[in-house]
Formats: structure tokens, sequence, C-alpha cells
């Protein structure tokens, strides 16, 4: 039986965006599957992700971005994040991210890439699965 | 017989029908128990005279061109002049996009659309931090009149008309168009365009804000007041339902919270001490065109008739070019899917047969690619073709307003046009638009929807063909086209060669003169037409805005 507390997640609008209806219909969906969402609201700058990430204490720091900025964002997330020592955070992004670009942000740490069409049952799946 | 007779015959035969349906349906049923569109307006299973209120056409239909304009802003609509086909284009550099419009132009296309880069919606230039990882990405990257003046090269200003999507910062980029026209000879009573200029909708739906409310608002009407005396042609805002149905809205909502921001706009420049009929006539409008066919061309019919008769009974307009909606259309980005793109091209022919139906002024196709991507070139031609095959191939041009009259399209004009104004009095009765944002509650209604929309993709309620049925196997896509990151590097160096040959003291001054206006209560554009005038950078100019006026935070509307 699972005894464990709820999964705490950040859901995050790095860069400039503001297409906020996926992390918004995203956020409402884990809420509704019992877990604890913590939403940033637009224009965060990594710094301030990773900050509010270890503030909230999160286990997943779930990102969105639409601008074609992931490349730059979402690296730099996890560098901050690896120079605060943090390790055990699921960091997952979603968007509109070329496939051609998914290798290297995995490479990067981001867990998993969601695109268009992603139901938010994967994603609470793949959640409940990895943390 | 008399009509009384005709419609007592017609209510007997339709009960007898009904009643004979209703009984064969437990043998055949339908593929639903309940029909209803994306508006939660139940879906009748036939349409009649029964329908029909006749006695109220004058009031509620009326002629093309005539009050309430439900059949169109003119009389003759497309038979005189189609609509502006307008591509929606820019990215890179001000070279790049150049290039773009120059193509576009060539092709065919009336008038120019700019989109801008994040940065410069935000008002950062491209050496900011905030910038980095965004230059030139969604749109091109302006820092100053310069940029400007590369972006227009060669495009004769006199006979193009160019809208701009530009909200925040859009009295800057006004005052670089009008001061790069001066250089180019033309104008600026000869300049034919818009601004988006529509803040209310950047705090609910899109983003893309600066400063708080009050001093927005501000701004805006300023430019309405500079405009009516300098710039007459030009349409001094662009209200926007697109992006609250983007991001999620239904029909009704997208017109009822579109038309209570202008309500808003309307109140405000009123308040300034404008007149009505001044002001009015220039405002235009922008609504998405979205996959329920028939709703969304009623939808349009539904906003000219509600638009009139606020402007006309609420705020006394006398002159009938203040009581017309103009508006632009754009197809649906959210309904196109990255699956079978292809399939695009088709949504994209029924969402921009939609709006020609509906009686646009103008039109964007989407290009099959932008559920991924910035469009291809060939992608673009197609989507341009598409307009360009319901002008001259379709034959529905050639009549006014088409689908009039028949039983179905009036009954949901009409629904859509009470349930529209039932929100509009709710959105009163908090007080107005900026209330009711600042409440979160229009952020709510519109989170509301999407999350429900999605839902029933989920549970197949809703089919998306190609996303959750008649799926195939298919290879990624590959030679996407890309933003050159060096875009930045090159935004970055030109405004650093710009910020040493310009005259600084001048930038100086022109600042200085802008921050003491900004604190009084005169007219900013002159100010603000100086400052770019002396080629100070578009975030220089927006940090002095942001010193006096702060800068919005956001209303949480998570969490029940």
């Amino acid at each position: 039986m699972n005894t464990r507390k709820k999964i705490r997640v950040l859901a995050a609008k790095p860069g400039l965006d503001g297409h906020d209806r996926g992390v918004k219909v995203v956020a409402s969906a884990l809420m509704d599957a019992g877990m604890e969402v913590v939403y940033t609201g637009l224009r965060q700058t990594p710094t301030q992700i990773v900050e509010s990430a270890i503030q909230e204490d999160v286990d997943v720091i779930a990102m969105s971005i639409l601008s074609g900025a992931h490349d730059y964002l979402f690296p730099k997330v996890m560098e901050l994040l690896k120079e605060k020592g943090v390790e055990d955070m699921l960091v997952l992004g979603g968007g509109i991210i070329p496939d051609e670009d998914i290798p290297g942000l995995k490479n990067s740490g981001i867990a998993e890439i969601f695109g268009p069409g992603t139901t938010t049952e994967q994603i609470i799946d793949y959640i409940r699965d990895n943390v | 017989m008399s009509e009384e007779k005709g419609r007592e015959e017609l209510l007997g035969a339709f009960k007898k029908w009904a009643d004979g349906v209703e009984q064969k349906l437990s043998k055949r049923p339908e593929r639903k128990e309940e029909f209803v569109n994306t508006s939660g307006i139940p879906v009748n299973r036939a349409y009649t005279p029964l329908d029909r209120t006749d006695d109220n056409y004058l009031p509620e239909i009326g002629l093309p061109g005539e009050y309430p304009y439900t059949r169109g802003v003119q009389p003759t609509m497309y038979r005189g002049r189609y609509w502006t086909m307008r591509q929606y284009a820019g990215f890179a550099s001000a070279e790049e996009s150049n290039k773009r419009y120059r193509f576009l132009l060539d092709q065919g296309q009336t008038g120019l659309s700019v989109a801008f880069d994040l940065p410069t919606q935000i008002g950062y230039d491209s050496d900011d931090e905030m910038a980095i990882g965004e230059v030139g990405k969604v749109g091109v990257a302006i820092d100053s009149l310069k940029d400007i003046e590369t972006l227009f090269h060669k495009i004769p200003l006199d006979k193009v008309s160019t809208s701009m999507t530009i909200n925040s910062p859009a009295a800057v980029l006004l005052a670089m168009y009008i001061a790069m026209a001066e250089k180019q000879g033309v104008q600026a009573e000869k300049l034919r365009g818009t601004i988006q200029n529509d803040i209310l909708k950047e705090y609910s739906s899109r983003g893309t804000y600066i400063f708080p409310p009050k001093p927005s608002m501000r701004i805006i009407t300023d430019i309405f007041s500079y405009c009516t005396k300098k710039v007459p042609m030009w349409n001094t805002i662009s209200i926007s339902g697109y992006h609250i149905r983007e991001a999620g809205s239904t029909a009704v909502q997208e017109v009822a919270f579109t038309l209570a921001n202008g309500i808003a706009y309307v109140e405000a420049a009123l308040k300034a001490g404008l007149d009505v009929d001044t002001f009015g006539p220039r405002l235009s409008f922008f609504f998405n065109s979205h996959l329920d066919f028939l709703e969304e061309i009623a939808k349009y019919r539904a906003a000219r008739r509600l638009w009139a008769k606020i402007m006309k009974e609420r705020f006394s307009a006398k002159n009938p070019k203040s009581m017309m909606i103009r508006f632009h259309t754009q197809t649906a980005g959210c309904t196109l899917t990255l699956q079978q793109p292809k399939n695009n091209i088709v949504r994209v022919a029924f969402q921009a047969m939609s709006a020609v139906l509906g009686g646009t002024q103008s039109l964007h196709t989407n290009s099959m690619d932008e559920a991924l991507c910035l469009p291809s070139e060939e992608a673009v031609q197609i989507a341009l073709r598409t307009q360009q095959l319901i002008a001259y191939e379709t034959g529905v041009t050639d009549t006014v307003d088409p689908l009039a009259g028949s039983y179905y399209l009036e009954a949901l004009t009409r629904e859509i046009f009470e349930r529209a104004e039932e929100y509009i009095n709710k959105i009163d009765d908090m007080g107005g638009a900026v209330p009711a944002i600042e409440q979160g509650y229009i952020q709510r209604e519109i989170q509301d929807s999407a999350y429900k929309y999605q839902l029933d993709i989920e549970k197949e309620e809703r089919i998306v063909v190609g996303l959750n049925r008649f799926q195939v196997e298919e290879e990624k896509p590959t030679n996407l086209l890309r933003v050159d990151p060096a875009v930045r590097e090159a935004q970055i160096k030109r405004l650093k060669e710009l910020k040493s040959e310009r005259d600084n003291e001048k930038v100086n001054k022109s600042l200085s003169d802008l921050k003491q206006v900004a604190q009084g209560e005169d007219n900013l554009m002159p100010y603000i037409l100086d400052a770019v005038k002396a080629y100070a950078s578009l975030g220089e100019i927006c940090n002095v805005l942001r010193e006096v006026f702060g800068e919005y935070q956001q209303v949480s509307t998570l969490g029940r």
C-alpha cells in the first residue's frame, strides 16, 4: 500500500512566453490526481524556478515553454539545480519542442519531454512511476 | 392562408414528425444522447421556421451595411472588394523578416502583419538578461528605429497597410513606424494599419503585459487621442478575442470577454474626455476561427449585432462607423495537430471559410506546420492560396452573408448574442472588465473551459482526427525552420554600434522629458516620438516608463 506523502509538483513557466493554457491544464489534472501543485506564474527566470523548487521542497519540476527558448532555459535550470546540489528532483519539460532537440535536453538532465497531443493521464502516470 | 394558420399547421406537422422520430430512436439511436456545441448550447435535431423570429428581422438582423450590422458592415461586402489577406509573419532579424514580407507581397498578399519577438513585446532590448534565449524566436527583434527602417526597406507604406501585434509598447512601435514613414516621405495622415494595443487580454490570456492596468489604460487613451488628430486612418486598437479563445474559452466567452474589454476601453477614453464618435470608428477587433463551422459563423454575426447595440444604446454613438465591428480573423492555432500535419491544411480551409461566411475584413490562415515550428515558405504559400481559392473559386463571395436565413444559423446567432450579453451583464456587476480580471474571474472562466476541452478529448467525447482517432505511425519531421542563436549576437552588436553613433545627449534629454510627462498627465505620444527619433532604444524608453508606472503582478487563479 502506498503510504507515502502526496507528490509535490512545481509547475513553472520559464522565460517570457505567455502561453499558459497547457501548464494550467496539466496543473489542474495533477491536482485532480491528488498531487500538490505550486504554480509559479509567468516569466520566471531559471534562478527563480530553482529557488521556488527548493523552497517548496517539491518532488517534480514541470516546465512548459512554447516560444522556442527551451534550448537555453531548460539546461540552465538543470545547471543551477546541480550547483545547488539538488539531484533528486524529477524535471519534466513540455510545450512546442522539436524532436531533434530532445536528446540534448535529456543529456542536460531533463527526464522527459511531453509534446502536443500528450494526455494528462500520460503525465500523471509518468510522474507516479518515476517519483 | 394566413401566417398564423400556416404556423399552426407547421407546429402540428413538426410535433408529429418529432414523435415519429422519437419512436424510432430505440431501434436506431443517434450518435449521442445530447448534441451540444463548444459553448454549451444544445443543438436541435432540425430547425424549421418555428425557430424563426421574422417579426424581429429588421431590429435583430437587418440589411447588410445597416444597423445592427448582423449581416456585415458593408452593403456589398466581397462583391465590392475581397477581405485583406494578411499573413502574420516575422522572425529572426529585420533583414530576414523584410525578405519574407516581400515574398508574401509578391505572392499576392495585400497587407502586412508583423510578429515581434517576446523581448520586443515586453519592452526589453536584445541585450537584456531577460531576453536570453528569446531573441528573434517568435517574431522579429526590434531594438530601435534603425531596425524598423530595415524591416520596411523597399515596402511602399502609402500602398500597404501594416498590422503590428504589439501591446504594452504599442506607442513606441507606432512612433517608430511614423518616424520611419516620414523618412520614406510618407505623411502620418496617409498611413494605414493597426496596432493591437489591447492590454486587457494580455492580463487575462496572452501574457505580454508590462505596466499595471491604470497607466496602461492611460497609454491607450493617449494613443487614441493622438491618432485621431495625427494618424486618422490608423486603427488604434485591435480588441482581441483571438487569444482569449486560444487560451481555451468557448465561442460565447470569446465574444463576451472581448466586448467587455471593448467597453472598458470606450469608458476609459470617455473619461479622458474624448468623444465617442471620434475614436469609435477607429476601434477594430480580432477574432478566432475555430472548428465548429456554423457556430463560428454565428459568432461573428452575434458579435457585430452586440457591439452595435452597445455603442448605440450604452454609449449613445451617433456615427454608424462607431457601431460597426470591423475585424481581423485568424484560424485557430490551438486546433492544429502535430500528428499528420497535412490534415491541418484542410482544418484551416474550413476555418477560413467560416471567417469569410462570417464577413471578416481581413484574414490570416495558419500554416500546416505551426503546431511544431515557424512556418516554412512552402507552408505559408499553401495557407495564402487557401484564401485565394475561397475568394476566386468557391463562389461564396458573390452574395452578401449567404447563410442568413438558415433556421439554424439565425437561432444560433441569437443564442450566442443572448449568452454573451448575459456574461457582459455579470462583468458589469463586478465593475467592468478591469476588476473582473483583477479578481481572476475571466482567467478562471477561460481555464475551466480549457480544462474541460482537454478532458473531452481524453475521454474521446471530442474526436480530433489523427490524434485520438485514425492515428498512424509517422516519421518524425526534420528540417524545421529555426532561428539561428547568432541573431542575438548580431542584434547586440548593432545596438552597441547604435549607442556609440547616436547623439547620446539628445537621447538622454528626450528620455528625461518623457519621464516628466509620464509623471504628469500630458499625452505621452509626442515625447515617445521624440525619443524614438533620437534613436533611443525600445528598452530605454520602456525602462523609463517602468520606473514611473511600475510593473503588473499577475493574479494567481489556480487551485480551487
